[in-house]
């Protein structure tokens, strides 16, 4: 089917943002005062600010769109338009069938109901009709893995448990369109997996799915079709890995901290293995990152900082060439700097960012970062998770058998197999 | 306007879901589960046995026991008012969460709000036939007006509801005002005494749409009477008037509630 299940139309949304009258008793006196004083609001009273400008796309049946951009650039904005929580100020917008949204999925839970309460009422909530949730009431609580504790309130619930049970609601509502937002960060890694395959699912059932993240792997992985916001405006729509690229290497995700009358920029940033430039890595492999610099005015101390961040954008490794025992460099007007890191990625499987930022220590600021600098994705084998990568074996294994008189230990195969190793 | 009801009717299984959420929190957070219910009309009508008691004093007569019915039967639809305007008031400020994460309409909170409060009247109403049975209060055939009189301060519950719903989003203290509105309507509003009282000037009191309906059930049920039926129509008139307007106040404002709340 090629239908079209969602489509946005020059989508505009504007918000107010400053002095807004919350309470009558501002509201009174400031009309009152206006009325005597002929005094029109001011315009910083009622400052606007474009959220969305000129947002049009498509998304046919069947069919995985990712929204990716840094914070404010209004991915959420768009998402409460299309679920109709929020009206556009102009344009239009159509979705055909049932929409289901992954944006806050404990939303409608009352903490004084029980669990099994509270798939009904959220069921409901999320559109499903009684007899729906009625016969879909054993998977929802088999998928949330929380049988045993179904019949208590949920406020007795962990964080986690409380969000795989909104999340087991929301993933058996049968949408005919299905907004995720960043749920996939809710929950341990086995149940982030049951989530993926509960998307692969309602994609394949002919669903239309719209995904925002920050993670760029999973919409890499998961996405047909991706598209770039940047305050409120679409910079790029098209293949996920073309989109991503141009996300990673636009100047405002670069430059976020910088000041332009910095007199030191960092003009490169180079990712490569021993071949040269390069994104994919093995987990336990050496690269060099080869970063230059240019000074546009005489310059104190500076020192380079690489750092390396995961795909939720923590920190996980982070060195100095000043910590590694290099004196910081003073540059004249038109000088230019190199250096090159050397490191072992001990990573776990996964995307990572490498980035870098200049410190300058005369006048203790940040001269110039690169966050990121460049996207890599490291591969590890042995099904390693986390971070980082420890290169783990087994090296013993044994077994007491309890049937066994002489209660003595024996080794099993895999302990050879561990020495070997 | 059509559409927007025939999807309120659409979405009429989140009404009852919604409600259903609101009574059964109530009566689980309570232990007293159903004393929530008879609590207010038990403390309207002892209120009403003290003033009902003074006034006995200062006429130098006896307190009379169908007088004491009257106060019971119409502390019933005026606690059901309170609560309902109470509880709609602060029915989306509570459902933040819902408001702002979901899509449906909204009213379905100020109409959830009356069905809960109408099941208290439920609940209470059962403790009144005991009382009224108790006193030895009769039964007539003007009891046909009582369900008109229940459907004329369901629509202004209603109505009043969605007016108060909305406004407390926008206003912060609107909720204060509504809660002082409350509290002294009561002393406008013929529960502890009857327009009767007031010969003719009662009229004026009349003009406050609750009065005629208060009034009705005090007749039909205490008195074995026939409400007055012009001023009746003229409540009825009135609940229509501010459910239809309360009604268009509150989808003008509707698609203003996710981003001011």
């Amino acid at each position: 089917m090629s239908d079209v299940a969602i489509r946005m139309e020059h989508v505009y949304k504007k918000f107010r943002k400053g002095e807004v009258y919350n309470s009558l008793r501002d509201l009174l006196p400031a009309l009152t005062g206006r009325m005597f004083q002929q005094q029109e609001l001011s315009k910083s009273d009622w400052r606007e600010f474009w959220a969305l400008q000129d947002l049009s796309f498509e998304v046919k049946q069947g069919e995985c769109l990712g929204i990716i951009g840094r914070n404010g650039a209004g991915k959420s904005t768009a998402l409460k338009i299309l679920s109709r929580i929020m009206k556009p100020t102009r344009g239009h917008m159509v979705v055909h069938g049932r929409l289901s949204a992954l944006i806050e999925v404990t939303a409608g839970f009352h903490q004084d109901l029980t669990g099994r309460e509270n798939i009904f009422l959220n069921g409901t909530i999320l559109g499903m009709s009684k007899s729906e949730i009625e016969s879909k009431l054993d998977q929802i609580i088999a998928f949330s893995g929380i049988e045993e504790f179904i019949d208590t309130p949920v406020k007795r619930y962990s964080s986690g448990m409380f969000a795989r049970l909104g999340f087991s609601v929301a993933a058996h509502v049968d949408p005919d369109v299905l907004i995720v937002d960043e749920v996939l960060s809710v929950g341990d890694s086995l149940f982030q997996q049951k989530c993926i395959e509960r998307m692969r699912e309602v994609l394949r059932s002919g669903a239309a799915v719209l995904f925002v993240s920050h993670n760029m792997k999973t919409i890499a992985e998961f996405c047909d079709r991706c598209l770039l916001l940047e305050k409120g405006r679409t910079v790029t729509i098209g293949s996920p890995q073309e989109v991503i690229s141009t996300y990673m290497q636009s100047p405002a995700n670069r430059q976020a901290t910088a000041d332009n009358t910095m007199p030191v920029r960092i003009t490169s940033v180079k990712v490569r293995d021993e071949h040269g430039e390069c994104i994919h890595f093995r987990s336990g492999q050496r690269a060099w990152i080869d970063v230059e610099l240019t000074a546009h005015a005489r310059s104190g101390r500076t020192s380079v900082t690489f750092y390396i961040l995961d795909n939720k954008f923590t920190n996980v490794f982070d060195i100095s060439t000043e910590r590694l025992g290099h004196e910081a460099v003073e540059l004249q007007e038109g000088d230019k700097y190199r250096c090159t890191f050397e490191v072992t990625l001990n990573l776990a499987d996964g995307t990572f960012h490498p980035s870098v930022v200049l410190y300058r220590y005369d006048i203790q600021t940040v001269s110039d970062r690169w966050e990121p600098a460049a996207t890599i994705y490291v591969s590890a084998k042995d099904g390693v998770r986390g971070i980082a990568n420890c290169f783990p074996q087994v090296v013993r294994q044994e077994i007491c058998k309890a049937s066994d008189s002489d209660a003595v230990w024996i080794s099993s195969s895999l302990t050879s197999q561990g020495q070997r190793g | 306007m059509k559409e927007a009801l025939q999807e309120l009717y659409k979405y009429r299984g989140l009404l009852y879901m919604i409600a259903y959420r609101d009574i059964k929190v109530r009566y689980k957070q309570s232990i007293m589960g159903f004393l929530w219910a008879v609590l207010m009309p038990v403390l309207i009508v002892l209120s009403g046995v003290v003033v009902r008691f003074a006034y006995a004093m200062a006429a130098h007569a006896p307190l009379n026991m169908s007088d004491i019915a009257g106060v019971a039967v119409k502390s019933l639809p005026w606690a059901f008012l309170v609560s309902t305007i109470r509880f709609a008031c602060l029915s989306l400020i509570n459902n933040k969460e819902l408001v702002t994460k979901i899509y449906f309409p909204k009213e379905i909170f100020p109409i959830a709000a009356m069905l809960a409060s109408l099941f208290d009247l439920l609940v209470a109403s059962g403790a009144l036939v005991i009382f009224l049975v108790l006193l030895h209060t009769g039964w007539s055939s003007y009891l046909v007006w009582a369900p008109l009189l229940l459907l004329a301060i369901v629509l202004l519950a209603v109505g009043v509801g969605m007016i108060v719903a909305a406004a407390s989003l926008y206003f912060r203290d609107v909720k204060f005002l509504v809660e002082v509105f409350l509290t002294f309507g009561i002393f406008f509003t013929p529960v502890f005494y009857d327009v009767s009282m007031f010969g003719d000037k009662g009229k004026w009191l009349l003009l406050n749409p609750v009065s005629p309906i208060l009034d009705g059930f005090g007749a039909c049920i205490a008195k074995q009477q026939a409400p007055n039926l012009p001023w009746l129509a003229y409540s009825l008139a009135c609940s229509l008037l501010t459910l239809v307007g309360g009604y268009f106040f509150f989808k003008h404002l509707e698609p203003g509630f996710a981003e001011s709340i």
